[in-house]
């Protein structure tokens, strides 16, 4: 009995800085539609921002009240910024480029971040009225806890007081139901978009400048935020305020108490959490079905065999590929295994989501099960490689099946949310579970045997498998199976009318996709001798989804031209400078803008020049 | 025997009666209209038919068989080829390739991951195509198509189903008026020749007078008259409510 006022109260303070952030994200995708992947990194500069502000100032209650208005102002005024010069300029672009756009950012902003305050951690000194203690019901309570408790309330009621009182806020839950009519009424879209993103950027600010005295300013911030973010957004229903306040009090609270009693799986219950809302209802607690957007009835080009020049070009590089070996060295034989298995990683993603019409956020989970089954299958049975090579679809896929019982009903935004939360279980449970998996150490001692441990040979393997990959994808994509997946996505309501199975196709895309990319991962984890936690990261989904969109989504080349320029690129970057991201950021972000139907839609966009698609 | 009995089928929003206790049948080769005016009911009556829509009462029969309450994809599966108001096609293939999936479809080969689509039932296809008029089209896009030829499309696309009832729900809103004569025409003779029954929803009066061999209307939910097109016009009851004084008018 003891423990629970003071945890109850620790969740409280969770959840405000939690309502902080997810107000912000929800409420900018309300209005713009866009997923800000950027919005953790806004609160990590406004953590930044307001370190180097308040340690400037006196250490007066007045004055962090103060700095942490100009904090506020300054991320506000990022946001604007960004708005501006990036989003601004992506509005018209699909979804997915859109998030890629973002994500761009988060790069760019990594480095900034990195360039301006240095890699080292940078606490706030704690003045005295901020280490206070209240007793409460007999114990010592964080007097500073009680603050963040009472600022998420606050900031509910006067975004409410916004929302509903103010013709500015009218307009914002206008565009929220329904955006097109809201242009059609002749209102000023860029002047309401960019300041929604500046309240949006605001609130993030506002909430990494209040985590100063709990914790830290440091460069993790962006991506751990991001998930929670998401999770809390997804639960209480995209673009509802009070679905962000309640989910973020259920999230903040579990969290407490999760981390008493269940240490080791806090993360999982979470997602488990977030899984059972959107099983029970579809568009979160509080959230609406989505209005269905007008101009996505602009139809995808059609889908042709690739031109007979193309052909020649991919057998020539077929061969050039094939005799490699005979012309690198060891370096570039890595690199190249590297991009072998990059094309299977993307072109299972593009089969889901280009065809099937379901992005995947999460899609290194795959990757990650197919490495971790083929890992585990070594060291606990002694599997030698192949059986682990054959393992990996197999685990892979089984696993797709349970996950796509629960995810094909949903749709578009809150399914992509759903596999990013997918896979961060996957990844706390092969953190977490140290027993098993290694934890972080990883498992180790995962090498080809004799015969393909020659560099040539093992690439050789590697082709071999991520081209037959690549042809039986292919090959599946041109039977009636492909074109009924595509027809379901064109249309479902056309689809269902002549007797199509949607869910069902669906359910074998992910299946498909699964072990496929399961594969993938196997290849990488004999290759690099081990299976490692990273795998499954973040910014290793991203990657794949990079690849995917950088070689877009409406050509059956795409993915394998992203790939292999993905690789490329960040081999080249990450050799010659250290701020690789900052460049690869820029890159992403400026061939978003350029061309929003990727390089390989792009290219065929020249090439049909003049003719009918 | 009709092909498609409909008795006693009610629907209620919250409390407000859409449908209340209608029942008709179709019989094959038949053009049956339901006409009324905006709010009457119609489309709550189709979707319950086409399986958008689950009734509260009633029964629907296909052949003899009830299929009330059943799904739309079941619903397409015994038979009942549909057209859209708003166009539903696959953009992302060309103008033969919509037809040669409704084929595969329907010929319960969609599960097959090897064998290329390219070259299957192109023949079927085509003369589907020729039979609306789009032989000439069969290899563009389909988003590149104009909204009258899309409407044909369609048409190709639910007769690769070979219906025996066909639902089309204001198959010519949107198009030219020359164009609507010529598309319903086009499907008189298809129901003809095919003895497929359709049942349509439409608001333009010229057309509904012109091929439909029964009309019914309907009025705040409920039936109010049966009968072919001299019936109805004489009818004072529809008169009153539907073509009166164009006060109430949901028509042109």
């Amino acid at each position: 009995m003891d423990s629970i006022i003071p945890q109850l109260l620790t969740g409280l303070a969770g959840a405000s800085s939690l309502f902080l952030v997810a107000s912000g994200l929800t409420i900018i995708f309300g209005v713009t539609r866009i997923v800000n992947f950027s919005h953790g990194s806004l609160m990590m500069l406004g953590a930044y921002i307001g370190w180097s502000i308040l340690t400037r100032l006196p250490r007066d209650p007045e004055w962090f009240v103060l700095g942490i208005i100009a904090t506020v102002l300054a991320t506000a005024l990022i946001g604007v910024l960004l708005e501006m010069v990036v989003l601004r300029r992506v509005y018209r672009a699909p979804e997915l480029f859109q998030l890629l756009a973002t994500f761009g950012v988060v790069l760019i902003l990594q480095d900034v971040t990195l360039w301006i305050w240095g890699p080292v951690e940078l606490p706030l000194p704690r003045s005295r009225w901020l280490r206070g203690f209240v007793e409460i019901a007999g114990n010592r309570f964080p007097f500073y806890d009680l603050i963040l408790i009472f600022v998420g309330p606050v900031v509910l009621g006067l975004l409410w007081l916004v929302m509903n009182r103010t013709r500015w806020g009218t307009l914002v839950r206008a565009a929220t139901l329904d955006r097109e009519m809201v242009a059609a009424l002749g209102v000023d879209q860029r002047l309401l978009f960019t300041s929604v993103f500046a309240l949006g950027a605001g609130l993030a600010g506002l909430g990494g400048v209040l985590s100063l005295p709990n914790s830290s300013a440091n460069l993790h911030i962006d991506l751990s935020v991001i998930t929670d973010a998401f999770v809390v957004v997804v639960v209480g229903g995209l673009g509802s305020l009070p679905g962000a306040f309640v989910a973020s009090l259920l999230i903040g609270i579990l969290q407490a108490f999760g981390i008493v009693l269940v240490p080791k799986i806090t993360l999982v219950l979470v997602f488990l959490v977030m899984a059972v809302v959107l099983v029970f209802r579809p568009n979160g607690l509080m959230g609406r079905p989505q209005a269905e957007a007008r101009e996505a009835t602009v139809a995808a080009p059609v889908v042709r065999a690739a031109p007979r020049e193309l052909r020649i070009l991919g057998g020539i590089a077929l061969l050039l590929a094939v005799a490699a070996p005979f012309f690198v060295g060891d370096y570039y034989l890595t690199v190249l295994t590297d991009a072998c298995v990059a094309i299977v990683f993307a072109a299972s993603l593009h089969f889901m989501m280009g065809p099937g019409g379901m992005a995947s956020f999460g899609h290194a989970a795959w990757f990650g099960i197919g490495a971790y089954g083929a890992g585990l299958l070594a060291q606990w049975l002694g599997a030698p490689m192949p059986i682990g090579l054959l393992a990996a679809p197999i685990s892979a896929g089984i696993v797709a099946a349970l996950f796509g019982w629960f995810v094909v009903r949903l749709s578009g935004v809150y399914l992509s949310m759903l596999t990013l939360a997918f896979a961060q279980i996957v990844w706390a449970i092969s953190f977490q579970w140290v027993e098993v998996t290694g934890g972080d150490n990883g498992l180790l001692g995962l090498w080809p045997p004799e015969w393909a441990r020659d560099p040539s040979v093992y690439y050789w393997m590697a082709l071999i498998l991520s081209v037959a990959v690549a042809l039986l994808l292919r090959r599946a994509l041109y039977a009636p199976y492909g074109y009924a997946l595509r027809a379901a996505r064109d249309s479902v309501t056309r689809a269902q009318s002549i007797g199509l199975d949607v869910a069902r196709l669906r359910m074998v895309a992910l299946i498909i996709a699964g072990a496929a990319c399961g594969l993938s991962g196997a290849l990488f984890a004999y290759a690099k001798g081990g299976v490692f936690p990273t795998y499954i990261s973040i910014p290793h989904s991203v990657e794949a989804l990079l690849m995917v969109l950088l070689g877009g989504l409406q050509t059956m080349t795409g993915p394998i031209i992203g790939a292999l320029v993905y690789t490329g690129l960040a081999d080249i970057l990450m050799r010659s400078t250290d701020l690789w991201r900052l460049v690869l950021g820029t890159v992403i972000v400026l061939l978003v803008v350029a061309f929003p139907e990727g390089i390989a839609g792009a290219a065929r966009r020249l090439w049909l020049r003049g003719r009918e698609a | 025997m009709s092909v498609l009995v409909v008795q006693g089928l009610s629907k209620s929003f919250g409390g407000v009666q859409a449908v209340g206790d209608v029942s008709f049948a179709v019989a094959p080769g038949e053009m049956l209209a339901l006409i009324g005016p905006n709010g009457a009911g119609k489309t709550t009556c189709f979707n319950m038919v086409g399986g958008q829509l689950r009734p509260d009462a009633g029964s629907v029969m296909l052949d003899g068989k009830p299929i009330t309450g059943l799904g739309p994809r079941a619903i397409a599966r015994h038979g009942v080829g549909r057209t859209f108001q708003i166009t539903a096609t696959f953009g992302s293939m060309t103008v033969r390739e919509n037809v040669q999936m409704a084929l595969l479809s329907h010929r319960q080969q969609i599960w097959q991951f090897w064998r290329p689509v390219a070259g299957r039932y192109v023949d079927e296809a085509d003369a589907l195509l020729a039979r609306v008029g789009l032989e000439a089209q069969a290899n563009r896009a389909t988003g590149v198509l104009a909204y009258g030829d899309l409407k044909r499309l369609e048409l190709a696309i639910a007769l690769g189903n070979e219906p025996r009832l066909l639902l089309m729900d204001e198959p010519t809103a949107g198009m030219a008026p020359a164009e609507r004569v010529g598309l319903m025409k086009l499907t008189r003779r298809l129901a003809t020749e095919r003895g497929v029954a359709v049942l349509f929803t439409e608001h333009d009066m010229d057309v509904v007078f012109d091929v439909s061999d029964r009309i019914l209307v309907l009025n705040r939910g409920v039936l109010i008259a049966e009968g072919n097109g001299a019936a109805i016009r004489a009818n004072p009851a529809v008169r009153e409510i539907y073509l009166g004084t164009g006060a109430t008018s949901g028509g042109h």
